[in-house]
């Protein structure tokens, strides 16, 4: 007995609101619901209503209607207006959770059966923990290490999967301290109920604080520059125009020309795509085949702190800073699956 | 000669149908019959119901402990094979394979589909393809989930993936074959006098069913082919490691399987329609926008597909266009359900046991519907995506419509099937319980997933608990009401009392002969004069 009602006892209903921009899908959620109220309780008053009238009685006969084209454009039509005000609400919605404000907060999460990595600028990591102060928008860059995973925080209203091959995104800003659940919500495999965590908000000062602990091997960029020296990346990319390879410096954000003549955004994807595959995309004015593949070589937490190392060489500005024009999300380009003749791996 | 004189009158009695007009299970197993063959599909899918069913009971179990009871490999194959069997061997078949197999030609006046012998072959392609994937059931099962996403699937899971595959591909034959036969049928076997416009809703639901069968499911055959192309001999198509893109995996499955939700739904709501006819003793309100809704749901169903994929990562302007197209594709069945309505008013409504289940589909249906609002909505899809919100809304629709809508049917056209009678009793028992435990299984569900409860999770945090208790505790209850429809149908068989030709007085070439039908329907065919669901006379009070 004692045991149903402390079952009882931990029934919640509603979940926890603890993100600015969750309050926006939160009011949008119960316009649609109290939609759905009005729509449910008129059709089933007038089934209940018509059943009791018009029960079959002896000697009444039904009267044979054909039907209403007033009614029928009537009940087409206005559903259909109230539907279009779900419709703008939610694209606004949907378009604003793909437009991280420029001062947002990065961090990298590495998704892999069955868990989450966490790193942080600071070169400071986790398991299935992230820590994000309060106020402060947070975006989240996200890579996975197998197969597709979605990353969710019901608190904060997010979710975005986790797709490999390519760099996903997700950003918010919470709005209450507190400790909240993060799961993933695209079946993985075995354990994928397992590979669930918890997201802790903390206050701006208790953040700095925390964070100041940080990583023991420097920080993100200092973790990738070590890394650009081991893989041999250095005695290539100099920093001068000598080198046989593009000069990484000040290259972050930077429309890059390409060999066949298209222009592409030096952004997270294409670094990371440069990295993994350098054919897929030449820059112009050098030979394809110099740089090996590094696919399968390096995994993606690695691949984060190399992007991490490019991004802090930009001449002109401070390390944390990003570009002065911060590209709207751009939708990763998926894998262009040529030049890639030996790259096929077994697992 | 008092042998002789109590044989006699049995002989006498006893009409030819096309039950008894042949016995043996040759006659069963080689008959071309559409009736017949309607017969064998009941009893295959009944068993496929009854296998899902289990599964469905058994991973309900486990999430009565927030940890679990099962293991994570057993629960991962329970609700895949659960997904599985349902889907592609219960609900698509279920409404044209059984219940539209026997009554199109008979509503149109025909004596049989277009084409018996490969009516008949759909079955024996259906059955292979059932026995694959009860195969892998067998050898231990799949642990994809019904949706088979790669590269998980392609090259991670170590579970029997192809044999699954290969039984899901071969049964899309069947399916194709009777969708093809359905359309040819409609086109060039109906009666004299059967015009468009006089065809029963039940039809024309069936035609564009079949529209959908013979477009969409070479796309499903194609995409699980190419799933084994990756997974036996490492081609790079889904998997990002050999040069694939495992969201071309998505799109592919998704222009099949999202048409496929309506070959689910649209034969359950030609069904309603009859049956609220039937049981208000009056015409379909809005015939002519009842049956264009049908058509239009058939088109617009094709592109909708990329709703499923708000959260992967798809270009802004193509989840804005899908979002559209999906409320588009609201307005039909909304139209749908004001017509069904609107058909009880001013009509003579008896409640027969036929009458509770399509009231209770449209209930059903209605709060399955309007809670594809929130995932047609970007903004709330994002937060509801992949959690038990989704199970909530598509069991609405796929158990609380479809298996309404089935055993609605079941129950109106069972004295015409059989020539037998239930007990109306125990079915208005049965209905209820049903009702009542479906809404008890599914409806936390809903409050479940707006808390964040993730789908196709073996354990799950303990603020979880009471909500799935209530859950499970339903689906206990839905069980054993769906036995109980078992347990009198099969007595109905043998010991049920006749029903007579037309035990509901409902309008319907279907109900002017014989019940059971002879093996060709009609002694001579029928000349059709008159609208569908002709009542009594036109009063021409349009308001």
């Amino acid at each position: 007995m004692w045991a149903d009602s402390l079952v009882l006892a931990q029934l919640s209903l509603f979940p926890e609101l603890a993100s600015k921009e969750g309050a926006n899908i939160d009011a949008l959620y119960w316009f649609i619901n109290i939609i759905c109220i009005v729509m449910t309780v008129l059709i089933f008053f007038a089934i209940a209503f018509f059943a009791y009238k018009y029960r079959r009685r002896p000697h009444v006969e039904a009267m044979q209607i054909e039907g209403s084209t007033k009614l029928e454009l009537t009940w087409s039509i206005l559903p259909f207006l109230v539907m279009l005000i779900m419709f703008a609400w939610g694209a606004q919605a949907y378009y604003a959770a793909q437009q991280p404000p420029r001062n947002a907060m990065e961090v990298f999460v590495t998704g892999k059966q069955w868990m989450w990595k966490v790193q942080y600028p600071n070169g400071g990591s986790e398991i299935n923990e992230l820590h994000v102060p309060m106020n402060q928008p947070v975006k989240l860059t996200m890579a996975s290490e197998d197969v597709i995973h979605s990353f969710s925080i019901p608190s904060f209203r997010v979710r975005h999967d986790v797709v490999p091959g390519h760099y996903d995104s997700l950003w918010f800003t919470p709005s209450k301290p507190g400790r909240y659940r993060l799961f993933c919500t695209e079946y993985c495999g075995l354990l994928h109920s397992k590979m669930v965590g918890w997201v802790n908000v903390m206050e701006e000062r208790e953040y700095a604080e925390w964070m100041s602990g940080g990583g023991t091997g420097g920080s993100l960029s200092q973790q990738g520059e070590t890394l650009f020296a081991q893989y041999g990346c250095s005695t290539c990319h100099l920093n001068d125009q000598q080198g046989r390879c593009p000069v990484l410096r000040g290259l972050y954000n930077k429309p890059v020309q390409l060999a066949n003549g298209q222009t592409v955004l030096a952004d997270d994807a294409y670094l990371r795509e440069s990295i993994l595959e350098p054919n897929a995309k030449i820059a112009a004015g050098f030979e394809p085949n110099i740089m090996p593949n590094f696919k399968g070589q390096i995994s993606e937490q690695n691949v984060i702190q190399l992007i991490a190392y490019i991004k802090s060489l930009a001449p002109s500005q401070p390390a944390s800073q990003q570009g002065p024009q911060q590209a709207p999300v751009v939708i990763a380009p998926r894998a262009q699956g040529n030049n890639r003749a030996g790259a096929a791996q077994q697992r | 000669m008092a042998t002789i004189a109590r044989e006699l009158p049995e002989v006498e009695v006893e009409p030819v149908d096309y039950l008894n007009v042949e016995h043996g299970w040759k006659s069963w197993l080689f008959t071309t019959d559409h009736k017949r063959i309607a017969f064998l599909y009941l009893i295959s899918i009944t068993l496929m119901f009854f296998v899902g069913g289990a599964m469905a009971v058994l991973f309900r179990i486990n999430l009565l402990e927030p940890e679990g009871i099962f293991s994570p490999e057993v629960y991962n194959r329970l609700f895949s094979m659960h997904g599985i069997v349902m889907v592609f061997f219960f609900l698509v078949p279920s409404i044209p394979a059984t219940l539209a197999n026997f009554l199109i030609p008979i509503m149109i006046g025909a004596k049989d589909l277009a084409f018996p012998r490969i009516n008949l072959l759909s079955w024996y392609i259906y059955v292979v393809g059932a026995l694959f994937t009860l195969y892998a059931v067998i050898r231990g099962g799949v642990d994809t989930g019904w949706t088979f996403y790669t590269p998980y699937s392609s090259t991670f899971a170590n579970s029997y993936v192809l044999a699954a595959a290969v039984g899901v591909f071969i049964s899309g034959f069947s399916s194709i074959l009777t969708g093809l036969n359905f359309i040819v049928t409609v086109h060039k076997m109906r009666a004299p006098g059967m015009t468009w416009s006089r065809l029963p809703l039940f039809v024309w639901s069936n035609y564009a069913t079949g529209l959908i069968q013979v477009l969409g499911t070479p796309v499903i055959a194609i995409t699980l082919l190419l799933l084994a192309f990756e997974r036996v001999a490492r081609v790079g198509i889904f998997d990002p490691d050999i040069g694939g893109d495992p969201i071309l995996f998505q799109h592919l499955f998704w222009f099949y399987s999202h048409p496929a939700v309506y070959i689910m739904i649209l034969p359950g709501m030609g069904v309603i329609s009859e049956i609220m006819a039937c049981f208000c003793q009056k015409r379909v309100f809005g015939y002519n926008f009842v049956a264009f809704s049908s058509m239009a749901i058939a088109v617009l169903s094709f592109v909708v597909w990329g709703h499923h994929m708000f959260v992967t990562g798809e270009s802004l302007y193509l989840a804005v266009a899908f979002s559209f197209l999906t409320f588009m594709v609201a307005v039909p069945s909304a139209i749908k359900v004001f017509n069904w309505t609107a058909t009880m008013y001013k009509g003579s409504v008896s409640f027969d046991t036929p009458m509770l289940y399509a009231l209770g589909f449209i209930g059903l249906f209605t709060i399955g519907g309007l809670t594809g609002l929130h995932l047609a909505t970007l903004g709330t899809d994002v937060a509801t995506h992949g959690t038990y919100f989704v199970v909530a809304h598509f069991h609405y629709v796929m158990v609380g419509g479809m298996v309404m809508a089935f055993l609605g049917g079941l129950h109106f056209w069972w004295p015409k099937i059989t020539g037998r009678m239930y007990p109306e009793g125990w079915s208005k028992f049965a209905s209820l319980i049903i009702f009542i435990g479906f809404n008890l299984t599914f409806f936390p569900q809903f409050i479940l997933g707006y808390l964040g409860m993730p789908r196709r999770y073996q354990s799950y945090p303990p603020e979880f608990q009471a909500l799935n208790v209530l859950s499970s505790a339903g689906a206990s209850i839905l069980g054993i009401g769906y036995l109980i429809p078992m347990i009198y149908f099969t007595w109905s068989m043998f010991k049920g009392p006749k029903a007579g030709n037309n035990p509901w007085n409902a309008a319907g070439l279907e109900w002017q002969i014989q019940s059971p039908p002879t093996t060709f329907n009609f002694d001579t065919t029928p000349v059709v004069k008159e609208e569908a669901y002709n009542y009594g006379p036109l009063e021409d009070v349009v308001g």
